[in-house]
């Protein structure tokens, strides 16, 4: 798997998302500078990573969004291309209008930074391939501005098109307001786009991928990514 | 030529902040207060002398970068 780890400033994630790229596919992602133009000819994988890009000015992600290097990622997604935008990255995706909706302050305006559980929703998505359907994963978050927000339409579409992967949850699987950690509508905490090649998440699978970090349960995402490119191979 | 370009949240759109400083305002014995919701206001210098150029370079920044339009509206003041 061949993949570009897009920097922006202020972006302080990009090098945990690069480690665990190269321990689990076993090659060096390209870091690719926000105002460059064009992707690494032969990408596989677009990862906006986490942070907080130009210091959350205006809106979370806003300015990021507009940045040159986003207009390579829109070409790529076209194509069928897959983009991982996780935390921030979600944010610049909602903001360039690759997906749906908006992340708004946490419904009760703390930043929140700990260990939540995620409910896997389906298994045959390119991001939800290394794990079962309803298994539920344990991985970080890290945010102030995670609770998604979208009119009702967008927020039907995106369940009768099975569009939330990922739901927050309580550590027995059960999506209840106890486990909605940040108040995000419908316990989403990662969607994909309408043709299921984009995924933006609050939480950072990257961040539980060796046993060193106390958990693996972050690989799946990454592994299944892997086994969605051998396939189409 | 100078305009303000004012952008607040869509009705019914939550807005923690806004309640936050509700509370705080409450807290402070601040009396007569309904409600708060809170917005941002930008004020912007023009280059040229055209009015109609300079609207619609405000009404474009506003939709491009301003104002995220799912969940806010603007408002585009000139000033005299």
């Amino acid at each position: 798997m061949k993949s570009a780890v897009l920097v922006f400033p202020g972006i302080n994630r990009e090098r945990d998302m690069a480690r665990a790229l190269k321990l689990i596919s076993g090659h060096e992602p390209a870091m690719v500078w926000h105002a460059d133009t064009v992707l690494p000819a032969g990408t596989d994988l677009v990862v906006v990573p986490g942070g907080f890009s130009y210091g959350d000015y205006l809106r979370c992600g806003a300015i990021a969004a507009r940045a040159p290097v986003m207009d390579a990622v829109r070409d790529h997604a076209a194509k069928g291309g897959l983009v991982l935008g996780v935390c921030n990255g979600f944010q610049i995706l909602c903001e360039a209008g690759l997906l749906p909706g908006v992340l708004m302050r946490n419904a009760r305006l703390k930043f929140i930074c700990k260990d939540v559980h995620l409910r896997v929703e389906r298994s045959d998505s390119p991001f939800t391939r290394g794990y079962n359907a309803g298994q539920v994963i344990r991985v970080p978050v890290a945010h102030g501005e995670g609770n998604y927000e979208a009119d009702e339409e967008t927020l039907k579409r995106l369940e009768g098109e099975g569009r939330v992967l990922y739901r927050y949850c309580s550590p027995d699987g059960a999506v209840d307001e106890a486990g909605n950690i940040n108040g995000a509508a419908h316990s989403i905490a990662g969607i994909v786009n309408e043709n299921g090649n984009v995924l933006g998440m609050m939480p950072h699978p990257e961040n539980h991928v060796e046993d060193i970090m106390g958990c693996t349960d972050g690989r799946g995402l990454f592994a299944g990514l892997m086994m969605h490119l051998d396939q189409a191979a | 030529m100078k305009a303000r370009v004012t952008v607040t949240l869509k009705s019914g759109i939550l807005d923690p902040q806004g309640k936050a400083i509700e509370g705080a305002l409450k807290s402070l014995g601040v009396d007569g207060i309904a409600s708060v919701r809170q917005g941002k206001v930008f004020d912007i210098e023009l280059a040229g002398a055209d009015r109609a150029k300079a609207e619609a370079a405000l009404k474009d920044a506003a939709d491009k970068l301003l104002a995220n339009t799912v969940i806010e509206n603007y408002a585009i003041d000139m000033k005299p």
